[in-house]
């Protein structure tokens, strides 16, 4: 393994070749804020809150997706990204209608946390109050599309863990949002194994178990992780 | 020596819950403290002033703007108050009352509320003058007026609420970071 040595807020890093500077961050104890990132799921640069600045790039670089190079320099926490980041928390929440008040997820949401973390008591941009539905067709599960922030985390977990594939991503610009099957209701969806592992990774109150009211939900997005280790430690098992 | 001027507070309310009114009365024996080193000028809670005076150092105002009667009162509270603050997620979000935003407009609510859900003599409340017309949209207050400081929750604990009025009370600005300090919802 080859390794590629380079520089992240002033601290020498040593990182394996193919790392991404997320990655060489964490190992090196430099918290970047991230929203669609999880561990175990492939990373694409969905949400943009770990944007960081390299040392002779004029454009911003996701940490998740940017692999490291040698002798790269990284800048993770300038007053640039600083107010970008907070800038990228506002447009989350003034797209969709994130009534903290009345959520499933109120006290247990990671975007009230990246909230705090950017320093946000208020929005600098005008809240849309868009009119979006909630599909309540699965007998489990329920999907608000007010809440959604469009991280995706659903689609790849049901993709690339549970093997569904009954989520995906449709139509464009503030028209986009999750989609079950072929645009189908969730609930006659054959695929959906009610696994609830979307549930599970969902960063907000977007995907929930029915019945959870206010403050209730309690995703876990770590014990997704736990679970890939254990397949990995099986697989290679002799 | 002579004794500091005290602080010409104010609470307002707009379209909320009073649920933030009610945190604040949940500073319990701290109001005891807090009473002789303020004069409580308006207060829906604490006063019987029916009109919002001049002069007004600070102004706790809480809810979202939502009738016409919620948007004269927060032009004249910003036009005679210091230091406006934005008191809980309604006032800072819109939060629920809000949640009528992403409906056709206030005719439909109160088609829905006062005409389909009646149970006899369905009729709007149309008084002109005496009934305030609600607008088209519940706005947080500093899409409208300007706001000097931000004290989000739903509503703000107690604690919230005393850590911001002791340092205004000191003449400081209170630092507003942190889950203690800024947590919505």
């Amino acid at each position: 393994m080859s390794v590629r040595t380079l520089r992240i807020d002033g601290r020498d890093v040593a990182s394996a070749d193919g790392a991404t500077v997320l990655e060489a961050a964490g190992d090196a104890g430099v918290a970047i804020p991230t929203l669609c990132h999880l561990e175990g799921l492939s990373p694409v640069a969905a949400c943009r809150l770990c944007l960081v600045e390299i040392e002779g790039s004029p454009r911003l670089q996701p940490a998740c997706i940017t692999p490291v190079s040698e002798g790269m320099v990284v800048h993770t926490a300038t007053p640039r990204l600083r107010e970008i980041r907070r800038t990228v928390i506002e447009l989350l929440f003034t797209e969709g209608n994130h009534v903290c008040a009345v959520c499933v997820a109120n006290g247990h949401c990671e975007l009230q946390d990246r909230a705090v973390e950017v320093g946000m008591d208020h929005s600098r941009l005008p809240y849309r109050f868009p009119d979006r539905p909630v599909d309540l067709s699965h007998q489990r599960f329920g999907l608000d599309h007010n809440r959604c922030i469009l991280c995706s985390r659903c689609v790849r977990v049901c993709d690339e863990v549970e093997g569904a594939h009954v989520w995906d991503v449709a139509w464009r610009g503030e028209h986009c949002r999750i989609i079950a099957g072929l645009d189908q209701p969730w609930g006659a969806v054959d695929a959906c194994t009610d696994c609830g592992k979307c549930v599970m990774v969902c960063p907000t109150g977007a995907l929930f178990h029915k019945g959870d009211s206010e403050g209730e939900k309690h995703e876990d997005p770590s014990r997704l992780a736990a679970l890939l280790r254990a397949r990995r430690a099986r697989q290679e098992a002799p | 020596m002579s004794q500091p001027a005290k602080l010409r507070l104010a609470t307002v309310w707009l379209a909320g819950c009073s649920g933030c009114h009610m945190s604040f009365l949940d500073l319990d024996e701290w109001l005891i403290e807090l009473a002789p080193r303020i004069e409580m000028v308006f207060s829906p809670i604490a006063s019987d002033t029916k009109t919002y005076p001049e002069a007004v150092d600070v102004a706790l105002v809480e809810g979202g703007v939502g009738n016409s009667d919620n948007l004269a009162l927060i032009r004249q509270v910003r036009q005679r108050t210091r230091l406006l603050v934005s008191f809980g997620d309604c006032a800072i979000t819109a939060n629920v009352p809000g949640l009528r935003n992403p409906l056709a407009g206030p005719a439909a609510v109160l088609d829905r509320s006062y005409l389909d859900l009646a149970d006899g003599s369905a009729q709007w409340p149309h008084a002109p003058g005496l009934v305030p017309e609600l607008l088209e949209r519940v706005l947080p207050v500093h899409e409208l007026v300007p706001v000097d400081l931000f004290l989000p929750g739903c509503p703000p604990p107690a604690g919230r609420i005393r850590a911001v009025l002791e340092a205004l009370l000191q003449g400081e600005r209170p630092l507003m970071e942190g889950p203690e300090m800024i947590r919505f919802g």
